[in-house]
């Protein structure tokens, strides 16, 4: 049986979702059996590559290298899942909302700066401005709430998707969970 | 008159029930466990019927009732979990977290929270509108308590207990639609106020973290509320 194309993607969260799935432990393995990781920050591929079956999306749509990520996902993947609340509600990046974007960049890079004081032209993608959920942008399937959602939550709703079932996750988390 | 000429009967989805005359569909629906979502009724309080969250079918009337403030009729046939009131519920409940900026994550009622709650049992994992992320100020000028208006969900318990029961009438509505908020006195820092006497009934009626005493963490803010129909009660006792 060939095995299912995996992926993870970081978008604008504090990676506590990798983390969270991650601490499946010994249920790693049993994933494992069934999926091949073939995209992720916590392995060494660069390019996300095509025919993805199932991606799990962690953060908030920030800025526009995480759109422009988050249009190339969607493009090459068969299930999308929000995983936790920066994705399902932009959470804690989308703090920054009712704030202009000029002020945010003048106290990120130049009120707490005492050397040199700039704002970035490269190398830092610009930020959007305002940091939205996933579902805003592109269309998601299946919709994980949770600060971190708890490894039990991601081992049941990725067992329930390997199967090809939808997984029922409003009585397993919640927003802030 | 006869006590049980005032006894009216109905039925509430599908089932056959027995009220007194002047209770509402709502305490007659929880009296059988029939659940019914709400959000600004509390058990002691007035009923204002602001959430909106209790609406049911009543046959015979196209319009849809609040349940917390509509009495019942004899032979009155109520639906409270039709298809379409569950559809406008979760849709009340997604307005509501899109209005202002409930990040649950970082709120002191995280966990202790009853649009988080009730967001959860109506089954919703994400929210289907655009959020508004309106800008909204945290007043922390009392010595003991904040009221942090991107969590109000503009319930007015806080009014209706400091009105009601403490009988200070610190708190009321200022603005309409979505510019409405909460107040002190004439909308001055609450620490300024001459009217509060600090007793913190409205921090434990508060259903969200709008509300919180001073020093409390993410999750930590715990409300206790079961004085409420006591006071009430011993209040009316006073006054027969």
């Amino acid at each position: 049986m060939s095995k299912l194309r995996m992926a993870t993607v970081w978008l604008d969260g504090c990676s506590g979702c990798h983390m969270s799935f991650l601490d499946l432990d010994e249920r790693l393995l049993l994933i494992a059996e069934k999926v091949d990781l073939v995209y992720s920050p916590l392995v060494d591929v660069k390019e996300f590559p095509l025919d993805v079956d199932l991606t799990l999306v962690e953060g908030a749509v920030s800025s526009e290298d995480d759109l422009h990520k988050i249009r190339m996902v969607r493009e090459r993947t068969k299930t999308l899942v929000s995983l936790g609340d920066c994705a399902v509600t932009s959470n804690v990046p989308g703090m920054r909302n009712p704030f202009p974007l000029q002020a945010i960049y003048d106290r990120a890079y130049k009120e707490n700066v005492t050397l040199d004081p700039q704002i970035p032209g490269e190398m830092v993608p610009p930020l959007l401005a305002k940091s939205r959920p996933v579902h805003e942008f592109v269309t998601v399937d299946v919709f994980i709430p949770g600060c971190p959602p708890s490894a039990d939550t991601i081992f049941y709703a990725l067992s329930e998707l390997l199967e090809g079932r939808m997984p029922e996750l409003s009585a397993k988390t919640r927003f802030g969970a | 008159m006869a006590k049980a000429a005032n006894i009216k009967t109905l039925k509430i989805d599908g089932r056959d029930v027995s009220a007194r005359q002047n209770e509402t569909i709502l305490e007659v629906a929880r009296e059988n466990g029939i659940f019914i979502p709400t959000l600004c009724t509390l058990k002691g309080l007035s009923n204002v019927g602001a959430c909106r969250l209790c609406l049911v079918e009543v046959k015979g009337t196209a319009r849809l009732q609040p349940a917390c403030v509509t009495r019942v009729e004899e032979a009155m046939e109520v639906t409270t979990n039709s298809e379409r009131l569950q559809g406008y519920r979760r849709a009340i409940l997604e307005l509501l977290f899109t209005e202002r900026n409930h990040v649950c994550a970082v709120c002191v009622s995280n966990g202790h929270c009853e649009l988080q709650s009730l967001a959860q049992k109506l089954e919703i994992t994400h929210v289907h509108f655009a959020y508004r992320y309106p800008e909204a100020e945290v007043d922390a000028s009392h010595e003991r308590f904040i009221v942090d208006h991107n969590r109000c969900i503009l319930c007015t318990r806080c009014v209706r207990v400091c009105e009601e029961i403490e009988g200070a009438h610190t708190w009321d509505v200022m603005g309409r639609g979505i510019d409405a908020k909460v107040i002190t006195d004439l909308n001055e820092p609450w620490g300024s106020s001459q009217t509060c006497t600090g007793c913190g009934k409205c921090v434990h009626v508060c259903p969200t973290g709008a509300l919180s005493e001073k020093g409390k963490s993410v999750a930590e803010m715990l409300k206790r509320r079961q004085f409420l129909p006591y006071l009430t009660q011993m209040r009316e006792e006073d006054r027969s």
